[in-house]
C-alpha cells in the first residue's frame, strides 16, 4: 500500500465530493452489463481532473473502450453516473454532448468523400460555424498538427496513415472542445510515426489545455505521455495513479506484470546499448 | 435509300419515341419515388426488407409483356370500380397500365442497390459520423447517402435500361412507344420499321445510360462538370422528344388495331376516309384481341374493325355454330344490348381461320376437308399464331374432328406461311383472308363439319360514337365495298411489296372501291 498511500488521500477526498471544481470528467459506481457487443464495467468510480492527461490501459476485453464511451454516450451505464462538466450525460443530448468533446478513433474513421478541410470542419459545420470562421479554424488546426496548408483540398485516400490521423486529430479539435477522447489513436502508425505523432500531440495537449482521455493497450506508451493511468481488468478498475507511482508499485500482481514488459524491454535495450547482448 | 418506307419511319420518329420517353421518365421517376424511401424503411427491418427484395425480384421474373399485359384487365376492373363508386372513371388503355408495369420494372435494382450501398459503408465511418455528433438523419444526408451514391447511380442505370427496353412492349396495350415500329414491322413484314424501331430503342437506352454514367462519375469523383454535363444531357434528351408529343388527342377520334396486316391496312383505310371528311384521328396498333374489345367499349378507342366468330367464341363464349347471318344478328343485337357498342356492319368479306397445307401435301396424301385431315393428323405437325391454340375455336376444330397431331408450333404468323410452304410444319392455322395462302400455294382444307363460325369482318364503333352521325358516314362507304378476293390482294400486296406501307395499301384499296 505504499505507493497508495501517498495518493490515498486525494482519492478518498475524490470519491467522496465527485463535483470538485477542478474534476472535467467524473464517472461514479458504473456498471455495464454484459453483452455480446461491448464488455462490461463492474462497479468504476473515476475522476478526471480539468487539464489531466489520462490513459486508460489493460487488456482486450477489460473494458477500456467502454469506459471511454461512456464519456460521449457512445455508450450508455447501467447503472451508475457520468458528469461531464458538472452535468450529468443522461440529462443531455447525446448530438449535441459529442459536438462539444473531440473524439480520435481507432481506425482514424475520415469521412472518404469530403476534404480534408471538410474533414476537419465538419464538427463546427453541425454547429453551426459560418463558412469563413469554419475555413480559418481548419486553416489554423492544419498548421497546429504540423501539415501544410496545401493538403486542405485534397481526399483522405490521397494521403498517408500518419497524416490521416494528424487530421483526425485536428477534427477532434476543431471545435475547441475542453475534452478529447482518443480510442488507440497511433496503434496503426509506424513506430518512428507513432513517436513523433503522440510527442506532438502532448505538446497540443498542454498547448490547448484540454483534458484528455486516451485508451491504448501499450503500457510504455500510457508510461510516457500520461499525468495519470487507470488500470483495468476485467471490468474492473484495479489501479488508478501517476506512472511514476505505477512503476514502483509492488503490491498488485497484475499491475506489476504489465509494468514487467516495459520494463524488460528497457533493460534489455540498455543492455544491448552497453555491448551486452542478452545480459 | 430512297425507300419510302425510311421516310416514312422517320415521320412517325417524333411521336413514337417522344411518347415512349413520357412513359420511360414517368415510370422511372415514380419508381425512383418510391423504391429510395423503401430502402430506407427497410435497411433497418430484415423482414420488411427480405419482402420488399423478393416482390420485385419475382416482378422482375415476370417476362416484360405478361406484366404488363396483366395492369389492363386490373385497371378495368379499377376504372369500372371508380365508375359505380366514386361517380368517375378512367382510361384503362396506353399510358397508366405501361407506367405502373414499367414502375414496378424499375424497382428492383434501385431498391436492391441503395440497400447494399448503404451496407457496404464501413461501420467505422458510420461510428465516425456518431462520434463527431450528428444525428441519425445528419449521418444518413451527410455520410451514407453520398457514399451510397455511386451504387446507388449504377442501379438507377440498369433501371432506366431496363425500362426503355421494356417500354417497347407497352405497344399491345395501347400505349404508343418505339415498340410500334417493331410490332407493326414484324406483322407487315416491314423489316426497315423493326430494324428503325429497336435502333432507336437502343440507341436511347445507350445515350440515357452514358449520361447517367457521366452523372454517377461526377458524384464518385466530385466532379461537378460531369454532374452538370450528365444532367444537361438527360434534360435536353426528355425536352427535345417531349415537345413532339402531340397534346390535345382528346379531340380526335381513336383507330384500334389488332396485330395483323390486315388490321393495319382497315384501320389506315378507316383513318383517310375520316381525315377525307375532315375529321382527325389517331390510331392505337397492335393491341391484342383480348383488349381491343374491351377498350373499344370502355370508350378508349372509338372504332376497329372485329369478325362476328371472335366475339361469338371469345367474349359470347359461345360453342355452337350458326349460319352467317345469323350469327352476325345475334353478335349485333348482344353487342349492343351488353355494351351499347355498334355494329356498324360489315365490309363484305370473311376472315376465318382455316387449316391449311400445301397443295402437293393434300394431293399426296388425298385429303379434302378437316375430316379427312383428322386420319393423317397423328403423323403431321401444324402451327398456328400466338392466339390461336389457345382460342375456342381450336378446342371446336379438336373435338368435333378428333384432331391431334404429332406437335404444335406457335409462329409469328408472318412466318407460318413460308413454313408451310418450306414444309417446316406440315399444317398451318391461316387466315382465309390472307393474300399469302395462294402466294405459298397453300390450300384451305373445308370446314365440312362446321366446327368454326363465320368471321366476316364487321366495323363496330364505340358507345360515345355510335350516334356521332359526321364520324358514322364518314365511315360508312367502305361497309360491303371490300370483297374476299380484294382484301386478299391487299394484303398480299404487304407481304409482297417491299415498298409497300398500310398507308399506301389503303389509299390503293380506297381506288379500287371508287371504281367499282
Amino acid at each position: 500500500m505504499h505507493t497508495h498511500a501517498s495518493f490515498g488521500g486525494i482519492f478518498s477526498h475524490v470519491a467522496a465530493t465527485p463535483m470538485t471544481m477542478s474534476s472535467a470528467i467524473s464517472v461514479a459506481h458504473v456498471c455495464v452489463n454484459h453483452r455480446s457487443d461491448q464488455p462490461a464495467l463492474d462497479d468504476v468510480t473515476l475522476e478526471v481532473r480539468r487539464g489531466e492527461f489520462l490513459a486508460i490501459v489493460g487488456p482486450s476485453g477489460s473494458g477500456k473502450t467502454t469506459l471511454l464511451r461512456l464519456i460521449n454516450r457512445l455508450a450508455d451505464p447501467t447503472s451508475g453516473d457520468v458528469l461531464v462538466g458538472g452535468s450529468n450525460v443522461r440529462d443531455q443530448d447525446p448530438a449535441a454532448l459529442r459536438r462539444h468533446i473531440g473524439y480520435v478513433f481507432q481506425g482514424v474513421g475520415l469521412f472518404p468523400h469530403l476534404t480534408v478541410a471538410e474533414n476537419i470542419s465538419i464538427t463546427p459545420r453541425l454547429l453551426g460555424w459560418d463558412a469563413a470562421r469554419r475555413i480559418s479554424r481548419a486553416k489554423e488546426l492544419i498548421t497546429l498538427v504540423r501539415l501544410d496548408e496545401s493538403n486542405m483540398d485534397r481526399f483522405p485516400d490521397q494521403l498517408s496513415g500518419g497524416e490521416r490521423q494528424r487530421i483526425g486529430i485536428a477534427r477532434a479539435l476543431a471545435a475547441e472542445p475542453s475534452i478529447v477522447l482518443m480510442d488507440e489513436p497511433f496503434s496503426a502508425l509506424d513506430p518512428a510515426t507513432r513517436d513523433a505523432l503522440s510527442q506532438d500531440y502532448r505538446a497540443l495537449h498542454e498547448r490547448l489545455e484540454v483534458t484528455t482521455v486516451m485508451v491504448t493497450h501499450d503500457m510504455l506508451e500510457a508510461l510516457l505521455l500520461a499525468d495519470r493511468i487507470a488500470v483495468l481488468r476485467a471490468g474492473r478498475l484495479v489501479a488508478h495513479d501517476t506512472p511514476a507511482a505505477l512503476v514502483r508499485a509492488q503490491d498488485d500482481a497484475f499491475v506489476q506484470s504489465l509494468m514487467q514488459v516495459p520494463r524488460r524491454q528497457a533493460e534489455r535495450f540498455s543492455a544491448f546499448m552497453r555491448g551486452q547482448p542478452n545480459g | 435509300m430512297d425507300d419510302p418506307r425510311i421516310a416514312d419511319a422517320w415521320a412517325r420518329l417524333p411521336d413514337y419515341l417522344g411518347n415512349h420517353v413520357l412513359v420511360c421518365v414517368i415510370s422511372l421517376a415514380l419508381g425512383l419515388a418510391i423504391s429510395l424511401p423503401l430502402a430506407l424503411v427497410c435497411r433497418r427491418r430484415p423482414a420488411l426488407r427480405a419482402m420488399a427484395l423478393g416482390i420485385t425480384s419475382v416482378v422482375q421474373t415476370i417476362p416484360g409483356l405478361a406484366l404488363l399485359a396483366l395492369f389492363y384487365p386490373l385497371l378495368l376492373a379499377a376504372a369500372a370500380l371508380a365508375e359505380r363508386t366514386l361517380g368517375f372513371s378512367f382510361s384503362a388503355l396506353g399510358l397508366l397500365p405501361s407506367v405502373l408495369a414499367l414502375t414496378l420494372y424499375s424497382m428492383l435494382p434501385v431498391l436492391r442497390n441503395t440497400i447494399a450501398g448503404l451496407d457496404a459503408i464501413d461501420p467505422a465511418i458510420r461510428e465516425a459520423a456518431v462520434g463527431v455528433g450528428m444525428t441519425p438523419r445528419q449521418s444518413l444526408l451527410m455520410v451514407e447517402w453520398p457514399l451510397a451514391l455511386p451504387i446507388i447511380m449504377a442501379g438507377i442505370r440498369t433501371a432506366a435500361v431496363w425500362v426503355i427496353g421494356a417500354a417497347t412492349l407497352s405497344t399491345p396495350i395501347g400505349q404508343t412507344s418505339l415498340g410500334n415500329y417493331i410490332f407493326a414491322g414484324l406483322q407487315t413484314q416491314n423489316w426497315i420499321f423493326v430494324l428503325f424501331g429497336c435502333a432507336a430503342a437502343a440507341l436511347l437506352a445507350i445515350a440515357t445510360d452514358q449520361l447517367l454514367g457521366l452523372i454517377e462519375i461526377g458524384v464518385a469523383r466530385r466532379r461537378r462538370g460531369y454532374k452538370i454535363v450528365g444532367t444537361a444531357g438527360l434534360a435536353a434528351v426528355a425536352a427535345l422528344t417531349l415537345l413532339a408529343v402531340s397534346p390535345g388527342q382528346g379531340l380526335s377520334y381513336v383507330i384500334g388495331a389488332k396485330p395483323f396486316a390486315e388490321q393495319y391496312i382497315l384501320a389506315a383505310l378507316v383513318q383517310q376516309r375520316l381525315a377525307a371528311d375532315g375529321l382527325s384521328a389517331t390510331s392505337r396498333d397492335g393491341l391484342g384481341s383480348a383488349v381491343i374489345f374491351d377498350a373499344l367499349a370502355q370508350g378508349d378507342i372509338d372504332i376497329y374493325v372485329e369478325y362476328t366468330g371472335t366475339l361469338w367464341a371469345n367474349q359470347m363464349q359461345r360453342t355452337d355454330v350458326l349460319p352467317r347471318a345469323q350469327v352476325l344478328a345475334e353478335v349485333t343485337r348482344w353487342a349492343s344490348e351488353t355494351y351499347g357498342v355498334k355494329v356498324l356492319g360489315t365490309l363484305g368479306f370473311e376472315n376465318a381461320y382455316t387449316l391449311a397445307m400445301t397443295r402437293e401435301l393434300a394431293t399426296e396424301l388425298g385429303v379434302k376437308t378437316d375430316s379427312d385431315l383428322a386420319i393423317y393428323a397423328p403423323r403431321l405437325s401444324i402451327a398456328g399464331d400466338y392466339e390461336f391454340f389457345g382460342r375456342p375455336e381450336w378446342r371446336a376444330l379438336r373435338e368435333t374432328y378428333g384432331l391431334t397431331f404429332r406437335s404444335e408450333r406457335q409462329m409469328q404468323s408472318e412466318f407460318m406461311y413460308s413454313a408451310a410452304a418450306a414444309r417446316e410444319v406440315d399444317v398451318i392455322a391461316g387466315y382465309t383472308s390472307d393474300g399469302r395462302m395462294a402466294q405459298y400455294g397453300l390450300i384451305a382444307l373445308a370446314d365440312n363439319r362446321h366446327a368454326i363460325p363465320p368471321y366476316d369482318a364487321i366495323v363496330i364503333v364505340s358507345p360515345k360514337r355510335a350516334n356521332d352521325a359526321a364520324f358514322l358516314k364518314a365511315v360508312h362507304p367502305l361497309l360491303g365495298a371490300i370483297n374476299i378476293d380484294l382484301m386478299r390482294q391487299a394484303n398480299l400486296k404487304i407481304s409482297v411489296d417491299k415498298s409497300a406501307t398500310p398507308e399506301s395499301v389503303a389509299r390503293w384499296l380506297w381506288e379500287q372501291i371508287e371504281r367499282r
